[in-house]
Protein backbone atom coordinates (compact mmCIF):
# COMPACT_ATOMS: atom_id res chain seq x y z
CA UNK A 1 0.00 0.00 0.00
CA UNK A 2 0.92 3.44 -0.87
CA UNK A 3 2.06 5.86 1.47
CA UNK A 4 -0.07 9.16 1.28
CA UNK A 5 1.95 12.55 0.00
CA UNK A 6 2.53 14.15 3.54
CA UNK A 7 2.78 18.33 4.40
CA UNK A 8 5.60 20.11 3.22
CA UNK A 9 7.76 21.16 5.80
CA UNK A 10 9.71 23.60 4.28
CA UNK A 11 11.79 24.86 0.79
CA UNK A 12 13.09 21.44 -0.15
CA UNK A 13 10.09 19.12 0.87
CA UNK A 14 7.75 21.22 -0.44
CA UNK A 15 10.20 21.22 -4.05
CA UNK A 16 10.13 17.53 -3.76
CA UNK A 17 6.41 16.90 -3.50
CA UNK A 18 5.84 19.64 -6.14
CA UNK A 19 7.85 17.39 -8.72
CA UNK A 20 6.72 14.32 -7.71
CA UNK A 21 3.24 14.92 -8.71
CA UNK A 22 4.23 15.63 -12.48
CA UNK A 23 6.03 13.10 -14.65
CA UNK A 24 9.15 12.12 -14.49
CA UNK A 25 9.82 12.71 -18.52
CA UNK A 26 9.06 16.60 -18.46
CA UNK A 27 10.14 17.01 -14.88
CA UNK A 28 12.94 20.18 -14.36
CA UNK A 29 14.46 19.00 -11.02
CA UNK A 30 16.54 22.28 -11.54
CA UNK A 31 14.21 23.72 -8.29
CA UNK A 32 14.58 21.08 -5.99
CA UNK A 33 18.55 20.54 -6.78
CA UNK A 34 18.91 24.54 -5.50
CA UNK A 35 15.84 24.41 -3.04
CA UNK A 36 17.98 21.06 -1.34
CA UNK A 37 21.76 22.57 -1.49
CA UNK A 38 20.92 25.84 0.52
CA UNK A 39 18.78 23.74 2.93
CA UNK A 40 22.23 21.87 3.16
CA UNK A 41 24.19 25.34 3.57
CA UNK A 42 22.02 26.29 6.11
CA UNK A 43 20.83 23.81 8.46
CA UNK A 44 22.61 23.56 11.64
CA UNK A 45 21.30 19.87 12.45
CA UNK A 46 20.25 17.38 9.47
CA UNK A 47 19.50 14.96 11.70
CA UNK A 48 16.70 17.62 13.12
CA UNK A 49 16.09 19.36 10.14
CA UNK A 50 12.44 18.87 9.51
CA UNK A 51 13.17 19.59 5.70
CA UNK A 52 15.55 17.81 4.89
CA UNK A 53 14.69 14.96 6.76
CA UNK A 54 10.97 14.86 5.26
CA UNK A 55 12.75 14.91 1.54
CA UNK A 56 15.17 12.17 2.50
CA UNK A 57 12.03 9.98 3.74
CA UNK A 58 9.94 10.65 0.73
CA UNK A 59 12.93 9.75 -1.46
CA UNK A 60 13.46 6.49 0.20
CA UNK A 61 9.91 5.57 -0.14
CA UNK A 62 10.21 5.36 -3.54
CA UNK A 63 11.98 2.13 -3.17
CA UNK A 64 9.55 0.89 -0.68
CA UNK A 65 6.01 0.91 -0.83
CA UNK A 66 6.13 3.87 -2.86
CA UNK A 67 4.20 7.38 -2.84
CA UNK A 68 0.42 7.73 -3.48
CA UNK A 69 -0.26 9.20 -6.70
CA UNK A 70 3.80 9.11 -7.82
CA UNK A 71 4.81 7.43 -11.24
CA UNK A 72 6.88 4.55 -10.22
CA UNK A 73 9.52 5.77 -12.74
CA UNK A 74 10.93 8.23 -9.71
CA UNK A 75 12.51 5.39 -8.39
CA UNK A 76 15.56 5.42 -11.01
CA UNK A 77 15.92 9.20 -11.69
CA UNK A 78 19.45 9.90 -11.88
CA UNK A 79 18.51 13.70 -11.09
CA UNK A 80 16.48 12.94 -7.97
CA UNK A 81 19.13 9.50 -6.99
CA UNK A 82 21.39 12.84 -7.45
CA UNK A 83 19.51 14.95 -4.78
CA UNK A 84 19.13 12.13 -2.61
CA UNK A 85 22.94 11.37 -2.44
CA UNK A 86 23.46 15.20 -1.65
CA UNK A 87 21.41 14.99 1.57
CA UNK A 88 22.49 11.30 2.33
CA UNK A 89 26.28 12.94 2.04
CA UNK A 90 26.13 15.38 4.74
CA UNK A 91 23.27 13.08 6.71
CA UNK A 92 26.22 10.17 6.98
CA UNK A 93 29.04 12.84 7.83
CA UNK A 94 26.98 14.25 11.10
CA UNK A 95 25.98 10.41 11.81
CA UNK A 96 30.23 10.03 11.71
CA UNK A 97 30.76 12.79 13.27
CA UNK A 98 28.73 12.23 16.18
CA UNK A 99 28.92 8.71 17.04
CA UNK A 100 31.96 7.03 18.64
CA UNK A 101 32.64 4.04 17.54
CA UNK A 102 34.16 1.23 19.84
CA UNK A 103 37.55 -0.20 18.88
CA UNK A 104 38.76 -4.12 18.54
CA UNK A 105 41.78 -5.33 17.38
CA UNK A 106 43.01 -5.91 13.79
CA UNK A 107 42.79 -9.70 14.46
CA UNK A 108 39.23 -9.72 16.19
CA UNK A 109 36.84 -12.69 14.92
CA UNK A 110 33.85 -13.39 14.70
CA UNK A 111 33.23 -13.76 18.45
CA UNK A 112 35.05 -10.85 19.67
CA UNK A 113 33.26 -8.60 17.41
CA UNK A 114 30.23 -10.08 18.70
CA UNK A 115 30.99 -9.64 22.47
CA UNK A 116 32.46 -5.91 21.58
CA UNK A 117 28.92 -5.40 20.29
CA UNK A 118 27.01 -6.91 23.20
CA UNK A 119 29.48 -4.67 25.45
CA UNK A 120 28.04 -1.53 23.40
CA UNK A 121 24.33 -2.64 23.74
CA UNK A 122 24.81 -3.26 27.29
CA UNK A 123 26.51 0.56 28.15
CA UNK A 124 24.10 2.10 26.37
CA UNK A 125 21.38 2.59 29.42
CA UNK A 126 18.83 5.25 27.18
CA UNK A 127 16.91 7.63 29.12
CA UNK A 128 14.52 5.13 30.37
CA UNK A 129 11.82 5.13 27.66
CA UNK A 130 10.82 1.32 28.28
CA UNK A 131 10.87 2.24 32.13
CA UNK A 132 8.93 5.45 31.74
CA UNK A 133 6.25 3.30 29.36
CA UNK A 134 6.05 0.48 31.96
CA UNK A 135 5.57 2.62 34.99
CA UNK A 136 4.01 5.83 34.33
CA UNK A 137 3.12 6.71 29.96
CA UNK A 138 -0.43 7.44 29.84
CA UNK A 139 -2.44 6.17 26.90
CA UNK A 140 -1.99 9.19 25.16
CA UNK A 141 1.58 8.99 25.16
CA UNK A 142 1.66 5.32 24.34
CA UNK A 143 -0.18 6.16 20.98
CA UNK A 144 2.12 8.47 20.12
CA UNK A 145 5.34 5.82 21.08
CA UNK A 146 3.19 3.90 18.10
CA UNK A 147 2.47 6.72 16.00
CA UNK A 148 6.62 7.40 16.09
CA UNK A 149 7.08 3.83 15.36
CA UNK A 150 4.58 3.00 13.13
CA UNK A 151 7.20 4.51 10.24
CA UNK A 152 9.42 2.05 10.81
CA UNK A 153 7.25 -0.96 12.45
CA UNK A 154 4.64 -1.13 9.50
CA UNK A 155 7.74 -1.87 7.35
CA UNK A 156 9.93 -3.42 9.86
CA UNK A 157 12.63 -5.78 8.77
CA UNK A 158 12.69 -4.26 5.18
CA UNK A 159 15.58 -1.20 5.75
CA UNK A 160 17.40 -4.18 6.77
CA UNK A 161 16.61 -6.87 3.77
CA UNK A 162 18.45 -4.70 0.89
CA UNK A 163 21.26 -6.39 2.67
CA UNK A 164 21.06 -9.55 1.75
CA UNK A 165 22.31 -10.38 -1.95
CA UNK A 166 25.18 -7.98 -0.83
CA UNK A 167 26.32 -10.86 1.25
CA UNK A 168 27.91 -14.25 1.38
CA UNK A 169 27.97 -17.71 3.45
CA UNK A 170 27.41 -17.59 7.35
CA UNK A 171 26.24 -13.61 7.12
CA UNK A 172 23.82 -14.19 4.46
CA UNK A 173 22.51 -17.28 5.92
CA UNK A 174 22.18 -15.55 9.46
CA UNK A 175 20.35 -12.37 8.04
CA UNK A 176 18.00 -14.66 6.15
CA UNK A 177 17.52 -16.58 9.51
CA UNK A 178 16.31 -13.21 10.99
CA UNK A 179 14.52 -11.77 8.54
CA UNK A 180 12.31 -14.90 7.94
CA UNK A 181 10.99 -14.88 11.41
CA UNK A 182 10.74 -10.80 11.06
CA UNK A 183 8.47 -11.80 7.89
CA UNK A 184 6.21 -14.59 9.86
CA UNK A 185 8.03 -17.72 9.32
CA UNK A 186 5.66 -18.08 6.34
CA UNK A 187 2.42 -17.02 8.01
CA UNK A 188 1.63 -13.03 7.30
CA UNK A 189 -0.47 -12.61 9.84
CA UNK A 190 2.71 -13.07 12.37
CA UNK A 191 5.00 -11.02 10.12
CA UNK A 192 5.78 -8.35 12.51
CA UNK A 193 4.82 -5.66 10.77
CA UNK A 194 1.19 -7.37 10.63
CA UNK A 195 1.61 -7.77 14.46
CA UNK A 196 2.54 -3.95 15.22
CA UNK A 197 -0.56 -2.90 12.81
CA UNK A 198 -3.02 -5.43 15.30
CA UNK A 199 -1.68 -2.76 17.81
CA UNK A 200 -2.34 0.13 16.56
CA UNK A 201 -5.72 -1.01 15.61
CA UNK A 202 -6.06 -2.45 19.14
CA UNK A 203 -5.24 1.83 20.47
CA UNK A 204 -7.54 3.28 17.66
CA UNK A 205 -4.64 4.07 15.21
CA UNK A 206 -4.85 4.11 11.78
CA UNK A 207 -2.49 1.39 10.66
CA UNK A 208 -1.94 2.31 7.09
CA UNK A 209 1.16 3.37 5.68
CA UNK A 210 2.13 6.89 7.05
CA UNK A 211 -0.83 8.08 8.48
CA UNK A 212 0.67 9.59 10.68
CA UNK A 213 3.63 11.09 9.15
CA UNK A 214 2.51 14.65 9.47
CA UNK A 215 3.15 14.24 13.25
CA UNK A 216 6.33 12.71 13.10
CA UNK A 217 9.36 15.12 13.80
CA UNK A 218 12.73 15.19 12.02
CA UNK A 219 15.00 12.80 14.26
CA UNK A 220 12.41 10.02 14.47
CA UNK A 221 12.39 10.10 10.34
CA UNK A 222 16.24 10.79 10.46
CA UNK A 223 16.32 7.04 12.91
CA UNK A 224 14.45 5.42 9.84
CA UNK A 225 16.18 7.48 7.33
CA UNK A 226 19.71 6.31 8.71
CA UNK A 227 18.55 2.44 8.09
CA UNK A 228 17.68 3.32 4.58
CA UNK A 229 20.68 4.78 4.27
CA UNK A 230 22.68 1.44 5.57
CA UNK A 231 20.57 -0.30 3.49
CA UNK A 232 20.38 0.59 -0.02
CA UNK A 233 23.85 0.70 -0.04
CA UNK A 234 26.17 -1.83 -0.57
CA UNK A 235 29.11 -0.02 0.65
CA UNK A 236 27.78 0.32 4.01
CA UNK A 237 26.85 -3.25 4.59
CA UNK A 238 28.92 -3.74 7.65
CA UNK A 239 27.20 -0.66 8.83
CA UNK A 240 23.12 -2.34 8.06
CA UNK A 241 24.64 -5.76 9.74
CA UNK A 242 25.78 -3.81 12.68
CA UNK A 243 22.79 -1.88 13.49
CA UNK A 244 20.01 -5.04 13.16
CA UNK A 245 22.50 -6.05 15.58
CA UNK A 246 22.47 -3.85 17.77
CA UNK A 247 18.45 -3.64 17.52
CA UNK A 248 17.96 -6.26 18.38
CA UNK A 249 20.00 -6.46 21.54
CA UNK A 250 18.43 -3.97 22.42
CA UNK A 251 14.70 -5.18 21.76
CA UNK A 252 14.25 -8.34 24.05
CA UNK A 253 14.22 -5.99 27.89
CA UNK A 254 12.67 -3.34 26.54
CA UNK A 255 9.38 -5.06 24.88
CA UNK A 256 9.02 -6.43 27.55
CA UNK A 257 8.81 -3.48 29.79
CA UNK A 258 6.33 -2.14 26.70
CA UNK A 259 4.13 -4.99 26.98
CA UNK A 260 3.88 -4.46 30.51
CA UNK A 261 2.75 -0.97 29.86
CA UNK A 262 0.33 -1.57 27.91
CA UNK A 263 -1.19 -3.92 30.35
CA UNK A 264 -0.72 -1.48 33.22
CA UNK A 265 -3.06 0.85 31.10
CA UNK A 266 -5.55 -2.02 30.69
CA UNK A 267 -4.52 -3.30 27.08
CA UNK A 268 -4.66 -7.67 26.64
CA UNK A 269 -3.00 -9.69 24.35
CA UNK A 270 -4.28 -8.28 21.19
CA UNK A 271 -2.29 -5.02 21.94
CA UNK A 272 0.60 -6.78 23.51
CA UNK A 273 1.24 -9.91 21.16
CA UNK A 274 3.52 -6.83 19.19
CA UNK A 275 5.82 -6.40 22.38
CA UNK A 276 5.42 -10.40 24.28
CA UNK A 277 6.62 -11.96 20.85
CA UNK A 278 9.43 -9.54 20.64
CA UNK A 279 10.78 -10.73 23.89
CA UNK A 280 10.87 -14.02 22.63
CA UNK A 281 11.93 -13.32 18.77
CA UNK A 282 14.70 -10.99 19.44
CA UNK A 283 15.88 -13.23 22.49
CA UNK A 284 16.95 -15.32 19.52
CA UNK A 285 18.18 -12.91 16.95
CA UNK A 286 20.07 -11.18 19.10
CA UNK A 287 22.53 -13.89 19.31
CA UNK A 288 22.09 -14.85 15.48
CA UNK A 289 22.43 -11.34 14.32
CA UNK A 290 25.22 -10.21 16.91
CA UNK A 291 27.29 -13.53 16.14
CA UNK A 292 26.43 -15.10 12.82
CA UNK A 293 26.00 -11.74 11.05
CA UNK A 294 27.85 -8.86 12.21
CA UNK A 295 30.73 -10.46 14.12
CA UNK A 296 30.71 -12.69 11.03
CA UNK A 297 30.83 -10.61 8.34
CA UNK A 298 33.95 -8.54 10.81
CA UNK A 299 35.74 -11.55 10.30
CA UNK A 300 34.96 -12.44 6.76
CA UNK A 301 35.17 -8.47 5.64
CA UNK A 302 37.95 -6.54 7.73
CA UNK A 303 37.65 -3.96 5.28
CA UNK A 304 33.49 -3.38 6.35
CA UNK A 305 34.83 -4.17 10.12
CA UNK A 306 34.53 -0.83 11.66
CA UNK A 307 31.10 -0.20 9.39
CA UNK A 308 30.12 -2.82 11.57
CA UNK A 309 30.70 -1.12 15.05
CA UNK A 310 29.76 2.21 13.29
CA UNK A 311 26.24 0.73 12.18
CA UNK A 312 25.99 -0.85 15.75
CA UNK A 313 26.90 2.45 17.65
CA UNK A 314 24.64 4.85 15.30
CA UNK A 315 21.16 2.74 16.00
CA UNK A 316 22.10 2.78 19.78
CA UNK A 317 23.32 6.61 19.34
CA UNK A 318 19.67 7.27 17.14
CA UNK A 319 17.56 5.37 19.53
CA UNK A 320 18.97 7.33 22.50
CA UNK A 321 18.73 10.81 21.14
CA UNK A 322 14.64 9.96 19.68
CA UNK A 323 14.14 8.43 23.23
CA UNK A 324 15.37 11.48 25.03
CA UNK A 325 13.23 13.76 23.20
CA UNK A 326 10.01 11.59 23.82
CA UNK A 327 10.85 10.87 27.83
CA UNK A 328 11.41 14.81 27.93
CA UNK A 329 8.22 16.07 25.93
CA UNK A 330 6.46 13.97 28.02
CA UNK A 331 7.94 14.36 31.98
CA UNK A 332 7.42 18.11 30.70
CA UNK A 333 4.19 17.75 30.30
CA UNK A 334 3.99 18.09 25.98
CA UNK A 335 3.53 16.32 23.10
CA UNK A 336 6.00 14.57 21.71
CA UNK A 337 4.83 14.72 18.44
CA UNK A 338 4.72 18.03 15.90
CA UNK A 339 1.21 17.60 16.61
CA UNK A 340 -0.88 16.22 18.92
CA UNK A 341 -3.10 13.04 17.37
CA UNK A 342 -6.20 13.45 16.66
CA UNK A 343 -9.04 12.49 19.66
CA UNK A 344 -9.90 9.06 20.22
CA UNK A 345 -12.49 8.11 18.00
CA UNK A 346 -14.70 5.88 20.34
CA UNK A 347 -16.11 3.78 17.63
CA UNK A 348 -12.57 2.69 16.78
CA UNK A 349 -12.04 1.38 20.20
CA UNK A 350 -15.31 -0.56 21.17
CA UNK A 351 -15.28 -4.04 21.86
CA UNK A 352 -17.18 -6.39 19.26
CA UNK A 353 -19.41 -6.82 22.28
CA UNK A 354 -20.00 -3.40 22.97
CA UNK A 355 -17.76 -2.97 26.11
CA UNK A 356 -15.53 0.27 26.47
CA UNK A 357 -11.76 0.01 26.11
CA UNK A 358 -9.43 0.95 28.72
CA UNK A 359 -9.75 4.68 28.18
CA UNK A 360 -13.13 4.35 29.73
CA UNK A 361 -15.22 5.42 26.31
CA UNK A 362 -18.35 3.72 26.67
CA UNK A 363 -20.05 2.50 23.56
CA UNK A 364 -23.44 1.10 23.34
CA UNK A 365 -23.82 -2.43 23.16
CA UNK A 366 -24.74 -3.85 19.52
CA UNK A 367 -23.46 -0.76 17.86
CA UNK A 368 -22.08 -1.16 14.54
CA UNK A 369 -19.06 -1.12 15.16
CA UNK A 370 -15.74 -2.90 14.13
CA UNK A 371 -12.53 -3.42 16.42
CA UNK A 372 -9.54 -1.77 14.44
CA UNK A 373 -11.58 0.85 11.88
CA UNK A 374 -9.28 3.28 10.61
CA UNK A 375 -10.00 6.55 12.64
CA UNK A 376 -10.83 9.27 10.06
CA UNK A 377 -7.71 11.94 10.00
CA UNK B 1 17.14 -27.45 8.61
CA UNK B 2 17.74 -30.44 6.10
CA UNK B 3 18.80 -33.70 6.63
CA UNK B 4 21.58 -32.86 8.86
CA UNK B 5 21.44 -33.36 13.05
CA UNK B 6 19.92 -30.94 15.42
CA UNK B 7 22.76 -28.33 16.06
CA UNK B 8 22.65 -26.37 19.55
CA UNK B 9 25.26 -23.76 20.21
CA UNK B 10 26.12 -22.54 23.63
CA UNK B 11 26.32 -19.25 22.96
CA UNK B 12 28.90 -17.28 25.55
CA UNK B 13 27.06 -15.62 28.85
CA UNK B 14 23.95 -16.62 27.13
CA UNK B 15 21.20 -19.06 25.79
CA UNK B 16 21.44 -22.38 24.17
CA UNK B 17 20.61 -21.45 20.64
CA UNK B 18 18.79 -24.56 19.16
CA UNK B 19 18.25 -25.06 15.19
CA UNK B 20 16.88 -28.41 13.75
CA UNK B 21 14.30 -30.87 14.53
CA UNK B 22 13.84 -31.04 18.45
CA UNK B 23 10.94 -31.69 20.34
CA UNK B 24 10.91 -29.63 23.65
CA UNK B 25 8.70 -30.87 26.35
CA UNK B 26 7.93 -29.67 30.08
CA UNK B 27 8.49 -31.53 33.22
CA UNK B 28 5.51 -33.88 32.65
CA UNK B 29 6.26 -34.63 28.87
CA UNK B 30 3.96 -32.22 27.30
CA UNK B 31 5.13 -30.56 24.27
CA UNK B 32 6.10 -26.80 25.02
CA UNK B 33 4.50 -24.75 21.50
CA UNK B 34 7.81 -23.34 19.43
CA UNK B 35 7.17 -20.29 17.65
CA UNK B 36 9.88 -20.28 15.48
CA UNK B 37 12.23 -22.46 13.42
CA UNK B 38 15.48 -21.69 15.93
CA UNK B 39 14.81 -21.28 19.45
CA UNK B 40 16.52 -19.60 22.21
CA UNK B 41 16.67 -21.97 25.51
CA UNK B 42 17.48 -20.00 28.83
CA UNK B 43 20.20 -21.19 30.49
CA UNK B 44 21.07 -18.57 33.65
CA UNK B 45 17.85 -19.27 35.21
CA UNK B 46 16.34 -15.65 35.21
CA UNK B 47 13.48 -15.38 32.60
CA UNK B 48 10.47 -14.95 32.61
CA UNK B 49 8.98 -17.07 29.85
CA UNK B 50 10.50 -20.55 30.57
CA UNK B 51 12.07 -22.46 28.89
CA UNK B 52 13.03 -19.84 26.48
CA UNK B 53 15.24 -16.77 26.87
CA UNK B 54 14.44 -13.63 27.58
CA UNK B 55 17.45 -11.68 27.27
CA UNK B 56 17.17 -11.58 30.98
CA UNK B 57 20.83 -12.90 31.19
CA UNK B 58 22.21 -9.57 30.48
CA UNK B 59 19.94 -8.35 33.20
CA UNK B 60 21.11 -10.54 35.90
CA UNK B 61 25.08 -10.13 34.42
CA UNK B 62 25.56 -14.23 33.70
CA UNK B 63 28.62 -14.79 32.74
CA UNK B 64 29.96 -18.26 31.07
CA UNK B 65 33.97 -19.80 31.44
CA UNK B 66 35.40 -18.07 29.35
CA UNK B 67 37.03 -21.28 27.16
CA UNK B 68 41.27 -20.94 28.05
CA UNK B 69 43.58 -18.86 25.97
CA UNK B 70 45.99 -20.95 23.72
CA UNK B 71 49.05 -20.85 25.88
CA UNK B 72 51.45 -18.91 23.78
CA UNK B 73 53.95 -20.35 21.13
Amino acid sequence: MTMPLPAPRGPASAALLDLLTTAPADADVTGLDRAVGDALVATEDVLRDEDLQLTLLCLYELHYGGLTGVDDAWEWSPALLGVRARIEAVHEAALRDRVPVPEVPDDAGAGDVAETLFALAAEDTGPGLSTFVARRATLEQVRELLAHRSLYHLKEADPHTWAIPRLQGRPKAALVEVQSDEYGGGDPERMHSALFARTMRALGLDDRPGAYLDHVPALTLASLNSMSLFGLHRRLRGAVAGHLAAFEMTSSVPNRLYGNGFRRLGFDEDATLYFDEHVEADAVHEQIAGRDLAGALAAQEPEVRDDVLFGAAACLALDTWVAQAQVGAWSAGRSSLLHPLPDLVPAALALPDGRAVPDGTAVPAGAPVRVGAPVPA
Amino acid sequence: MSGGPARVVACPDGPLLVRGDVEVVDPDGRPVERHRRTVALCRCGATGIPPWCDGSHKVVGYRTPRPETPPAP
